[in-house]
């Protein structure tokens, strides 16, 4: 394929000659054709890139302490979520702020059918990434009907709705008190995660945990890769640039809009699913209501710091999100945050610890709207794209 | 067995008088959603914003009533006027600094940046006024006036009074005012007006302004009586949405309409629920209101007042 229209390099024995041939030699990083285009590791640089990414995932158990750890794995929880909704918000352009109850049906899932029926631990979150996708062939056609603004303002219907069947539905979700997941089943075959054994080496939940979450993480966002980069990518992009336009030229909306909530459902359910298990409980009230509908913000915050419209930029914005909130509530003694936040009641400063990060929150969303509207990814982007490209500027 | 006895035992507690009683309370607190839902409706029209941060307008001008007139000591409708006064500049500087560079981007856009927005005023709030109870000071109070056999707080007639001089407020603008004539022919075709002198920039500006020096008016309702002023008042914009839909974002009778439905909604949800439909579950008329907005919406996708838009490719 591409090699054929590349000069072989054996007959450049010469120096002038292989100067000449040098000259005309593509560079190695163009595509040639569409297969090579559509490629996830185009380069070696990006493959060696792939090799460390994955040395770093299994060496990190071992040289990082169990907190960091367990807030690394809710960031991957929140990361395999932002994946979901950037294929819904990013891809499709189907505004959601419903993604809250699609993350709670995942949780309850894993509390009533790995505790309650007892079910190994991917029977259950099968099951629970099946309810999320059903629930988004569910909600789907609401964007068949409704657009923009009015489809944003619906699914802020969808949490309260939501929460309200969280807290009544008794005998599945177990109503006010809420619902244990600790009990549930943790094994993936002949390992039990929940006290792993490796080749004489015990291992903590938390480290067990983090691999099961980020694998997962890894798992989500090759399937969303996929997705984007083939033909129901593009026909949803289109969909996203102009859904009038697509449909004209041959997109079938219902099959990519419908199609895109239930990915996206089924992404946030297995989030939910394993935030259940990291958590060990499901509160009745997490999902629903203000709290839920704060969650689905989070979510939306976590594309956009992270980059619209970009798998990577889901997980970097997951992380940033979701372990900068904990480091500011764990690290608010140091230099720079003492003399704003109050710690503890008579200590100096301006605002608790809550209101910080709120305010934060908030600053980050309008920042990276006005600033940088692409995210986090972009930068990325940017600086690789100044170095393939130099000298020159573009 | 022992609970339909039960049902019908209660049943006949619903009179006539409770179901009037429920009607007078469901107008009143549709009132309040209808003055919040003014403020989304009015930039909405004007610039194509649903305004997530009315919330937290709703929440500034609260907190400054009380602070101008308890903590100066001011007398309480000086101090409601100045917290609108304050309102319209908040809404006036965010539409320039922020909004205003963003105009004509897609709506999850603006819909965000509104929400960060929310999320900065709301806590900035709280660390200024902590967030305990206070008391705002009003005159009315919980006191309340009976008539025909019917109990009505004060401040609920106040806050009927007040919708209703701000619907027609807003009526005599839009029709007879420049300046409410130019923000209509803005909302109808930005490029016409343009052509046609009107400065879309000061009509973005005024409608962002209008919106702040209402939601101050609405929060200062929303906030009267007993020690009710905390920083959960913002949340009551949540229930403003489905109002807002439901009369169709851009017309201000639609607003007053959807928030009276929405109100009467709740109370007669409260009122019905235990009785007639048991099996919802407790304080159901909280999600009520969606659950209209979202049987409403799929019957008319634009809302009962709204304007279809038409699509070109």
């Amino acid at each position: 394929m591409a090699s054929t229209t590349v000069p072989s390099r054996q007959h450049g024995s010469s120096a002038p000659s292989r100067r000449r041939r040098q000259a005309g030699r593509p560079h190695r990083n163009l595509a040639l054709d569409h297969a090579r285009d559509l490629r996830i590791l185009r380069s070696p640089l990006a493959k060696a890139g792939a090799v460390l990414l994955a040395l770093v995932y299994l060496a990190a158990p071992a040289n990082l302490t169990d907190v960091t750890l367990f807030a690394l794995s809710y960031a991957g929880v929140y990361a395999i979520g932002a994946i979901g909704l950037n294929l819904l918000i990013g891809f499709t352009g189907q505004v959601s702020l419903g993604h809250a109850t699609f993350f709670g049906v995942g949780a309850y899932s894993a509390a009533y059918f790995g505790v309650q029926r007892e079910l190994p631990l991917l029977a259950y979150l099968a099951i629970a990434t099946g309810l999320g996708l059903l629930l988004g062939l569910v909600i789907g056609p609401f964007a068949l009907r409704l657009r923009g603004q009015y489809l944003a303002v619906v699914t802020i219907g969808l949490v309260f709705l939501g929460g309200h069947i969280f807290s009544n539905w008794e005998s599945v979700t177990g109503g006010g008190s809420g619902a244990p997941v600790a009990g549930a089943d943790l094994s993936v075959g002949p390992l039990d995660l929940g006290e792993l054994e490796l080749g004489g080496q015990i291992y903590t939940r938390e480290q067990s945990l983090f691999w099961l979450v980020w694998a997962l993480v890894a798992l989500t966002a090759l399937v969303a890769k996929n997705i984007t980069r083939t033909r129901p990518g593009r026909a949803m992009q289109a969909v996203r640039d102009r859904d009038l336009s697509a449909e004209v030229i041959g997109v079938q909306l219902a099959r990519y809009k419908v199609g895109a909530f239930a990915v996206a459902g089924a992404m946030a359910a297995l989030a939910g699913a394993l935030y259940g298990i990291l958590q060990g409980f499901v509160n009745a009230d997490e999902f629903g209501g203000s709290v839920g509908l704060f969650l689905s913000i989070t979510f939306v915050a976590m594309i956009i710091v992270g980059g619209v419209g970009t798998v990577f930029g889901s997980i970097l914005g997951a992380v940033l999100v979701e372990y900068g909130d904990t480091f500011i509530r764990e690290n608010n003694d140091l230099a720079l945050l003492d003399p704003i936040i109050i710690a503890s009641a008579g200590d100096s400063g301006v605002v608790s610890s809550g209101e910080f990060n709120g305010i934060v929150f908030g600053l980050l969303i309008v920042g990276f709207l006005l600033v940088e509207p692409r995210g986090l990814a972009a930068l990325w982007l940017r600086l690789k794209a100044y170095f393939t490209s130099w000298p020159f500027s573009y | 067995m022992t609970g339909r006895a039960v049902n019908t035992a209660t049943l006949a507690a619903i009179d006539g008088n409770d179901v009037l009683e429920t009607f007078v309370s469901g107008i009143a607190v549709g009132c309040k959603y209808a003055l919040v839902a003014l403020g989304f409706v009015i930039i909405f029209k004007a610039t194509g914003v649903i305004n997530f941060a009315q919330a937290s307008f709703v929440l500034v001008g609260a907190y400054l009533t009380y602070n101008v007139s308890q903590t100066w000591g001011a007398n309480f409708y000086v101090a409601l006027l100045a917290a609108m006064a304050a309102g319209f500049v908040l809404g006036v500087v965010l539409e320039e600094l922020l909004l205003r560079r963003l105009i004509g981007e897609a709506p999850f856009t603006m819909i965000m940046l509104t929400i960060g927005i929310l999320y900065v005023i709301d806590n900035v709030v709280t660390a200024v006024w902590g967030p305990d109870n206070l008391n705002l000071g009003d005159p009315w109070g919980i006191r309340t006036v009976e008539g025909g056999g019917l109990t009505v707080a004060v401040r609920d007639l106040w806050t009927m009074g007040l919708t209703a001089a701000v619907l027609a407020a807003f009526f005599l603008f839009f029709r007879y005012s420049k300046l409410g004539l130019a923000m209509r022919a803005t909302a109808l075709d930005q490029e016409v007006a343009l052509a046609q002198g009107i400065s879309a920039r000061s009509v973005f500006m005024v409608s962002w302004g209008i919106a702040g020096a209402v939601a101050a008016l609405a929060g200062a309702t929303l906030a009267a009586g007993n020690v009710a002023l905390q920083p959960g008042v913002g949340l009551i914009a949540l229930v403003a949405f489905p109002a807002m839909i439901l009369g169709g974002l851009e017309s201000p009778l639609g607003a007053v309409v959807g928030g009276l439905i929405i109100g009467l909604v709740q109370q007669f949800t409260s009122l019905l629920a235990p009785e007639y439909f048991d099996w919802v579950g407790p304080s159901f008329e909280q999600v009520s209101p969606y659950l209209v907005m979202v049987v409403i919406l799929l019957v008319r996708p634009y809302g009962l007042f709204g304007t279809k838009e038409v699509r070109r490719v």
